[in-house]
């Protein structure tokens, strides 16, 4: 079997006989000679690598972390790279001539992908704020300027960059397969073909986003000789509202599923906003997060408090999960070997709900959580009729806290309520230390929070979170 | 001839500068955008390349008693596996002591140490192979703790006292008498661009060796010494580093002398670069302390006497520490005029990776201490601690005295103080913080003001030497090279200026060049601040001599006498008659008259007794001044700096652009120092923060949203540095601290300021909330 892996780069169309599951990064500098883009981290958080991509089924570029992408990812789409934006115009994108006026690059090592997630906001919004800017930098890391000039570049070339420059023609499509007889990629475009293809080749590695799973190929720890990807099965790239329930589809990625957030629960868009970067939550899925069952993933605990329930598809049918008891261990769910999350599914906002989710760690954007917690509840009359809590980073799975609950439901939301919550939360939770924050930590934030909820839904006048300075 | 830069009438001159003074883009912008700047990784193989993997210890300290390579050898690629017994040389990193291993020999003493390399066809198959390398290391105990480390005076350097006066009397006279502990953590430099090195072998065992280095001599030393070759058959270039502050001036060392130990064995080109990963493991850092205080004061505030115990986590070895610690110990006075004190420095031996230079060297980690202390002095006090700071600042024309006996002279701090209060609006802030913080229960804002001195050049006197090298070629265009290496900090760019400002020709006239140990040799690291002060200065030397020398020829040419000649806008003429700079050459050439210079440059006045710590080793002083206002949530501990107000002295700036970005990153940089940035290892003494995802250096949205930076640009320098400039790469870094400061300030609002916070470094979100229930827990105790 050897079938190219066929893409558009910086607008030439490519067929790559190459493994499927070498990164974009190493094809672009190994392969192709195109040494623009860097290599800073390889685990897709400092962005010196980061690319635009278009997805063979997506009309729209967003920045893409190519240390940790693989190339069969690309089939059918698009890649563009500081080579490609150099190459606009007489002198390059307007990002370009910007930054290199205003002082905007010191030692420039990490420049190329600061233009590409510029470049790539800009084509989606051309009058962004301090805060959409502030949005798209939190993937790209700068060492050395006190990134001031380059807010300011990104502000000036909003101002010169115009009608988008990025062509936006949607030429391809996503092969069955594709790769060369080392490595290659499955794209079923249905549920039955994927349970098919996983029966005949139960070997492949199923793969979402890959932004997890795929650090251990850009360690160079593991190849995959097959992987299928969920990307090409039309019935798991939907949002779409069933009577109350909003459904997820299990191949929607966090930044397709953020303008929903941000209609029916704006705390939980702002917590999306602040998962991974714009470049992460492109790839990314909720299906994936929710499998991975890592305890500090933070969509499990919005999620949990949310009372979703996960829709999982397998040979012979369905099965329906209540979120709280999918997760069984530490990173183990209850997923089969030849299942798949079809779909999430979350109730829509009741009046009088109450919902906030709140992320405490060591730097406000791209950072993973110390402590997630998240508190739903419905409020009659200041009496708390139903409520749910969980939190993430509390122990080896996301959890909820009955006890907690309990000691709310049926009271007066009121200090006094609040308080026996917050001495079950201490009291039920024995969560562990490490370099996020020691174990005593944990507790107090954990329990802190919900004073913070009861100030928030209870009517104080008071500002309560660092960042509505 | 030589011609100081005394020799330039700055007064005269300064209207006249046409390039020296003005905003100049780094020379390399264009491609840095354009992803056209070629970095060590991105030069195109040469053929029959090999790649390299290091192999690290797993364990913090042990007797290696074997180390079997038979899997690894035979893994698909790999070519050699080498160790430590097969450097033919010396292994040897040292960059002062001596027993540094280039690769661990016998014993492993930190995780992460190196104990080898694969040398495999790709670099995914040398990462690979390195998995299969099977260690047997018996373990031993390991020390993890400074303060174990100093109770049983285990160190890797001497340790160092600065004393002036007599403390303990002081301290036993005094009216009050505080005494307490701050710690602080290390902080990985977290260069984009992590350690490379690509070694080419020549014939007669020559050795070219492209290294990430901001010391390509010492490179070169090494590289020589472990191959058992002479200097002279050794090459080292660097055109551009992708971030060093100071993590590549020793440490870049090892990794270029393990590519040549390759490249020599295997007759091949070699390419070595670190994994972040691997980078974080194996590298040093800023060092980590804990310093203890014992002070002594008046009802004002006025110290009297000062004894400190600094404990600097050195790591394994020496390397850098000791320099570092005297940094530190010359820097624990700020800006205050301390009459007696006692100053300890120590370098604890400890099983972790060997700490490094960082921007700041050790002076940030003695101005945390000293800042502290004022803090607690404020406090007990009842006093404001901006009031404090200025009853012990060293009076502005007094010459008073430093610990170290270096007389403060051309002292700006009151006047950049006083400006700054003044453009900060202080009280009114002040007011309103107060304010803020009596109208909310769970948000608490705070409020500090940092002043720094910052001393420039090496300590040791001997480092403050430069070189350069410059070519005229017949067509009037310049080749410009010099000791000094370029880590985005903008030092070609300056050099350049100052080059096309003597010639009086544009800026893109002078082509800048690759450092090589081939044009200037025998050159100290661009460290210390001190890039464009020594090499700056050198340039200036090499092209005034040339000068002189056109000048000369010139007026033959144009019959007119030499002193009348003015270089400027790419001509030479005595105002009537002229010749373009391009013609003076090919006139000279004509002539015979040589077009090529070098400059060599000496800092005057310093000098330096290393044993009893006492001289003139800083030829003058930087000021600057910060305040900053933050935010706590104390249910949280989650923080955020809301404004920054800085004022910088530049002196007589080279480039105002390039220096207002070396202000602001080295502000947002040490911000991260103190507050994000947290280095954590097991109890096994694994670093578990070895990637930007789990070690947080500040975002875009983590620099203040009013951020007020203000550099004095036309303050020429008293002393004769090229064009009266000021150094600027480190001092801004400390003007962080004053961050921290404002977050102990939110704290101690807890208590109506009246207890000083107990808040160590870093502050991240866990140290804050921890400080506020401990401050909660203080004033309800004495309530």
């Amino acid at each position: 079997m050897n079938t190219s892996i066929n893409f558009s780069l910086n607008g030439n169309q490519e067929a790559a006989d190459c493994r499927a599951d070498m990164t974009v990064l190493e094809w672009l500098r190994i392969e192709k000679r195109l040494r623009g883009s860097k290599e800073g981290c390889a685990e897709g958080d400092c962005g010196a690598c980061s690319v635009l991509v278009r997805r063979a089924d997506s009309e729209n570029y967003h920045p893409a972390n190519s240390c940790i992408m693989l190339i069969g990812q690309l089939d059918g789409g698009a890649l563009i790279t500081v080579e490609g934006l150099a190459g606009l115009g007489e002198q390059g994108h307007a990002v370009q001539i910007e930054m290199a006026k205003n002082g905007s690059s010191q030692c420039g090592f990490c420049t190329p992908g600061i233009v590409c997630a510029l470049s790539g906001l800009l084509n989606e919004n051309s009058n962004p704020s301090d805060s959409d800017i502030h949005d798209a930098l939190a993937g790209n890391l700068c060492r050395c300027t006190g990134y001031r000039p380059i807010v300011e570049a990104a502000q000036a070339a909003a101002r010169t960059v115009g009608e988008s420059s990025l062509d936006t023609k949607r030429d391809g499509q996503m092969q069955s397969v594709a790769g060369n007889g080392d490595s290659c990629v499955y794209h079923p475009a249905t549920l039955e073909e994927l349970h098919t293809l996983r029966k005949s080749n139960p070997d492949a590695v199923l793969l979402a986003g890959g932004t997890d799973s795929a650090l251990a190929v850009a360690h160079a720890k593991a190849r995959w000789p097959q992987f299928t990807s969920t990307r090409n099965i039309g019935a798991l790239r939907n949002v779409e509202i069933r009577g109350d329930i909003l459904c997820v589809g299990g191949a929607v990625t966090w930044q397709e599923f953020l303008p929903f957030a941000q209609q029916y629960w704006p705390g939980f868009a702002t917590l999306i906003r602040r998962f991974g970067s714009v470049h992460i939550r492109s790839m990314g899925t909720l299906a994936g997060n929710l499998a991975t069952a890592s305890p500090i993933g933070d969509g499990a605990p919005a999620l949990l408090a949310l009372g979703a329930k996960v829709v999982l598809s397998g040979p012979d049918g369905n099965r329906e999960v209540d979120l709280n008891a999918f997760f069984t261990g530490y990173r183990q769910a209850d997923i089969r070997d030849d299942e798949i999350i079809s779909s999430i599914c979350v109730p829509l906002p009741k009046p009088d709900e109450i919902f906030s989710v709140y992320k405490v760690s060591k730097r406000y954007d791209q950072d993973i959580s110390t402590v997630c917690g998240a508190f739903w509840g419905v409020l009659e009359d200041g009496q708390m009729s139903d409520c749910r809590i969980a939190f993430g980073g509390m122990a080896a799975t996301p959890i909820r806290v009955p006890s907690a609950e309990a000691a709310m439901i049926g009271k007066k939301w009121d200090n006094e309520s609040c308080e026996s919550a917050r001495q079950a939360i201490e009291a039920q939770l024995s969560p562990m230390t490490d370099f996020r924050g020691s174990a005593d930590y944990r507790s107090r934030v954990a329990a802190n929070l919900m004073v913070r909820f009861l100030k928030e839904t209870a009517g104080s006048e008071e500002p309560m979170q660092v960042m509505a300075l | 001839m030589t011609v100081h830069p005394k020799d330039v009438d700055i007064a005269a001159s300064q209207p006249l500068l046409r390039t020296v003074g003005h905003n100049h883009p780094h020379d390399s912008a264009a491609k840095h955008v354009r992803g056209e700047a070629v970095y060590i990784d991105d030069m195109p193989d040469l053929p029959d390349t090999l790649h390299l993997a290091p192999i690290l210890s797993p364990v913090a300290h042990g007797i290696i008693k074997n180390i079997d390579l038979s899997n690894a050898k035979s893994a698909p690629g790999v070519h050699r596996v080498l160790s430590a017994k097969d450097i033919p040389g010396k292994n040897e990193a040292a960059p002062i002591l001596r027993g540094e291993p280039i690769l661990a020999d016998g014993k492993v003493e930190h995780v992460g140490q190196m104990i080898g390399v694969v040398v495999a066809e790709t670099f995914a198959e040398a990462v690979q192979a390195a998995d299969f390398v099977k260690l047997d290391i018996e373990s031993a105990k390991p020390c993890f703790d400074v303060e174990q480390a100093y109770g049983k005076d285990s160190h890797t350097a001497a340790t160092q006292r600065l004393t002036s006066g007599d403390a303990n009397a002081a301290l036993n006279a005094a009216e009050h008498r505080i005494s307490g502990r701050i710690e602080m953590g290390g902080q990985d430099h977290f260069y984009l661009e992590g350690q490379v090195a690509y070694a080419i072998p020549g014939e007669e065992q020559e050795m070219t060796v492209w290294s990430s280095t901001q010391h390509p001599t010492e490179v070169q030393v090494h590289v020589a010494m472990a191959l058992g070759i002479r200097n002279h058959q050794v090459s080292v270039i660097v055109r551009r580093m992708g971030g060093a502050f100071g993590g590549k001036e020793s440490q870049a060392t090892i990794i270029a002398a393990i590519a040549a130990l390759a490249a020599q064995a295997t007759g091949r080109p070699c390419r070595f670069r670190l994994r972040r990963e691997a980078d974080m493991a194996a590298t040093g850092k800023r060092h980590g302390y804990v310093i203890n205080y014992d002070v002594g004061f008046d009802a004002k505030g006025r110290i009297g006497g000062l004894n400190v115990k600094a404990l600097a986590n050195s790591g394994h070895v020496a390397d850098l520490s000791g320099p570092v610690v005297t940094r530190t110990l010359t820097h624990l006075d700020n800006c205050y005029h301390l009459p007696a004190v006692d100053f300890t420095g120590f370098s604890a031996k400890t099983n972790t990776v060997s700490n490094t230079a960082f921007r700041g060297f050790g002076g940030p980690q003695g101005m945390v201490a000293i800042e502290g202390i004022i803090d607690e002095i404020s406090r007990s006090l009842g006093l404001d601690p901006n009031e404090v700071r200025a009853t012990n600042y060293y009076g502005p024309q007094t010459g008073e005295v430093t610990p170290y006996g270096q007389p403060v002279e051309d002292n700006r701090i009151k006047a950049v103080v006083d400006h700054l209060l003044k453009s900060s609006q202080w009280e009114k802030r002040r007011a309103g913080i107060d304010e803020f913080n009596r109208r909310n229960t769970v948000l608490k804002k705070g409020l500090a003001m940092m002043p720094v001195k910052f001393g420039i050049s090496f300590n040791l006197t001997t480092l403050n030497q430069a070189g350069c090298l410059l070519h005229v070629y017949t067509d009037g265009s310049v080749h410009l090279n010099h000791g000094g290496t370029e880590m985005g900090q903008g030092l070609f760019t300056k050099v350049a200026q100052v080059v096309a400002e003597v010639f009086g020709i544009p800026l893109l006239d002078v082509k800048i060049t690759a450092t090589t140990t081939e044009k200037v040799p025998n050159t100290s690291a661009t460290a210390a601040s001190s890039g464009s002060d020594l090499n700056g200065a050198a340039a200036f030397n090499a092209a005034s001599e040339l000068r002189a020398r056109m000048a000369d020829v010139a007026a033959q040419e144009l019959k007119c006498p030499a002193e009348n000649l003015i270089f400027a806008e790419g001509r030479v003429g005595d105002g009537e008659n002229s010749m373009t700079f391009g013609e003076v050459a090919k006139a000279c050439w004509l002539k015979r008259v040589s077009l090529s210079a070098e400059g060599f440059y000496a800092t005057p006045k310093i000098h330096w007794d290393v044993t009893k710590l006492k001289g003139h080793p800083f030829f003058y002083f930087t000021y600057g001044a910060a305040v900053a206002e933050v935010v706590i949530d104390t249910l949280t501990g989650e923080n955020r700096c809301l404004r920054a107000d800085i004022v910088q002295d530049c002196g007589q700036s080279l480039n105002p652009m390039i220096d207002l970005g070396q202000v602001e990153g080295a502000f947002v940089q040490g911000m991260g120092w103190l507050t994000c940035e947290e280095l954590w290892w097991d109890d096994e003494g694994r670093l578990r923060t070895v990637g930007p995802s789990t070690y947080k250096i500040p975002g875009s949205r983590d620099v203040p949203p009013e951020f007020n930076v203000d550099i004095l640009t036309d303050r020429p320098n008293r002393e004769e540095t090229v064009f009266r400039s000021k150094a600027v790469g480190e001092p801004p870094l400390m003007l962080a601290i004053s961050v921290w400061l404002a977050l102990r300030d939110a704290v101690s609002s807890l208590s109506d300021g009246r207890l000083a916070a107990r808040l160590d470094a870093p502050a991240t979100p866990e140290r804050v909330l921890f400080a506020v229930d401990d401050m909660k827990a203080r004033t309800k105790e004495q309530a």
